[in-house]
């Protein structure tokens, strides 16, 4: 197995908690809520009328009202994501070799918005009048090949869609590809804009959404606690600048941290509903510490995937305490930061593991809010509702998807070596 | 309003150029930057505003703000 090194060294966010890395972060460590009553659409007809939104965002600011109309929002939140990172990993000043830079950015429904939106011009005024921009806006992978023209990205290229889990197979693709030689930085990470009629419509229609809180929507995201009652469906991207140690080094770039493990599975079980235990995200867990030469014992924290629905809260529990040994799992500590940003679908992986590699970075935990009465079943600690200072090494993080997908994401702390 | 000042405003609402850069010698690809779809839309956007149909033929030979200026005359468009 290759020694190739993978670290991280550039963070972009756009988030329902801020619009840079710095600002989610204070944010999350200081437990303020993004999650709003949804002002995209009038939520009046639906169960859940709250969301996470990306507050403020201007694409014109971005892109110019011509190019931004040619953008669906996933797309938008892509681009000035990546280009973030890119600009806070130091690479526009850096003459690396286009062809060894990738992109690998996950979405789990893409362009929806604009599918809507033309579906709608095709039945009011025909076939005829669809939009040449319709297909080219629609497919989920058009976030990458918008975001290789814009850092003139010529190597490996291209979209994970795995649901919930997306941003977290984009990163876990990106590590092997480095470790692979197929690049020596890749821009790995997602994006998601699902506040859309449809997907939001969809969501409530699966019965997967938060309904009791829509007067109170920075209580409704309450992961591990006995009163959850579902996901906050939030929009976002978050991209990472992953690139290879010696490159890095080379370079003289500030090391974030380092990604130094992955691992995949399956649940081959159940359309939506997690299996039974968790066992296929046990076996993710597992893998990645393998993966990353970690023992189980090594685990500081974990940032679950945490969705505050019944389902996943308790089985996530009892595949953290499996995967770790029991004695240790009660040790370690466990938080959702989706208590305050909602859930990013296909950018929650990439939201969540920036989250981590930050605990990694300043030695704090996020907390989980609204953590008053623990769930039955949910016997950890998931440092709720308030940060907490620790020196941590290795921390996982986890993203589950519609479909059975799991991955889990391990870090290390970066030390200087 | 004017024919050209009604094409100019279109123009200039789809791909995002100044006024002064659309005169009647200017060119949809060389000079105002716009690619293949783009030309598709703008198109939808005269048959909209103008109320008649252009050929995918017809529009082929579009290339210029005079073309589709001449072109709209002739299919006697005055405003």
């Amino acid at each position: 197995m290759s020694h190739r090194r993978v670290v991280v060294t550039g963070l972009g966010v756009l988030s329902p908690i801020g619009v840079s890395p710095e600002e989610a972060w204070t944010n999350a460590v200081g437990g303020k809520s993004g999650i709003d009553r949804i002002s995209l659409l009038d939520p009046a007809d639906f169960t859940s009328q709250i969301a996470g939104q990306v507050k403020d965002f201007d694409p014109a600011a971005h892109f110019g009202p011509a190019e931004s109309r040619k953008c669906d929002r996933f797309t938008q939140f892509a681009r000035v994501a990546s280009r973030s990172a890119w600009n806070a990993a130091g690479l526009s000043e850096c003459n690396s070799n286009p062809e060894r830079i990738g992109v690998i950015l996950g979405s789990g429904v893409g362009g929806i918005g604009t599918f809507e939106d033309q579906m709608k011009v095709a039945a009011e005024r025909g076939p005829r009048r669809i939009s040449p921009f319709f297909v080219p806006m629609m497919i989920s992978n058009m976030a990458c090949g918008q975001v290789a023209i814009d850092l003139n990205a010529k190597g490996l290229n291209y979209c994970t869609v795995t649901a919930c889990a997306s941003s977290g197979h984009a990163l876990a693709a990106a590590l092997d590809s480095i470790r692979l030689n197929r690049a020596d930085i890749i821009v790995a990470g997602g994006s998601e804009a699902p506040i859309t009629f449809m997907a939001l419509g969809g969501f409530c229609a699966l019965k997967a959404l938060s309904t009791g809180y829509n007067d109170r929507p920075t209580q409704a995201c309450r992961p591990f606690d006995r009163d959850r009652d579902g996901f906050v469906m939030s929009e976002g991207g978050a991209v990472f600048i992953l690139e290879e140690y010696e490159h890095a080094k080379a370079r003289g770039v500030e090391i974030i941290a380092e990604l130094v493990g992955a691992g995949m599975t399956c649940d081959a079980y159940h359309i939506t509903a997690p299996a039974e235990g968790g066992d296929g995200s046990r076996r993710a867990m597992v893998l990645a510490m393998q993966d990353g030469g970690i023992a189980p014992e090594e685990v500081d924290y974990i940032n679950a995937h945490g969705t505050s629905t019944q389902l996943n809260d308790v089985n996530e529990t009892i595949a953290i305490i499996n995967a770790l040994g029991e004695q240790h799992a009660r040790k370690i500590m466990v938080s959702s930061t989706k208590s305050v940003h909602g859930h990013m679908l296909g950018a929650a992986g990439s939201m969540e593991s920036a989250m981590t590699c930050l605990a990694l970075k300043h030695g704090v935990i996020p907390p989980t809010i609204n953590h008053e009465n623990p769930g039955d079943g949910c016997v950890l600690d998931y440092v709720p509702n308030e940060a907490r200072e620790a020196d941590i090494d290795i921390a996982l993080s986890n993203s589950l998807g519609f479909g059975g997908h799991n991955v889990t994401l391990a870090f290390r702390k970066f030390t200087g070596n | 309003m004017s024919l050209e000042n009604r094409v100019t405003e279109i123009i200039v609402n789809k791909l995002g150029v100044k006024a002064e850069e659309v005169t009647p010698e200017a060119h949809f690809v060389t000079d105002l930057g716009a690619d293949s779809l783009d030309q598709v839309e703008l198109m939808m956007d005269f048959e909209d505003a103008f109320d008649l149909k252009i050929s995918d033929e017809e529009a082929g030979k579009l290339q210029t703000v005079g073309a589709v200026i001449d072109f709209l005359k002739d299919k006697g468009i005055s405003v």
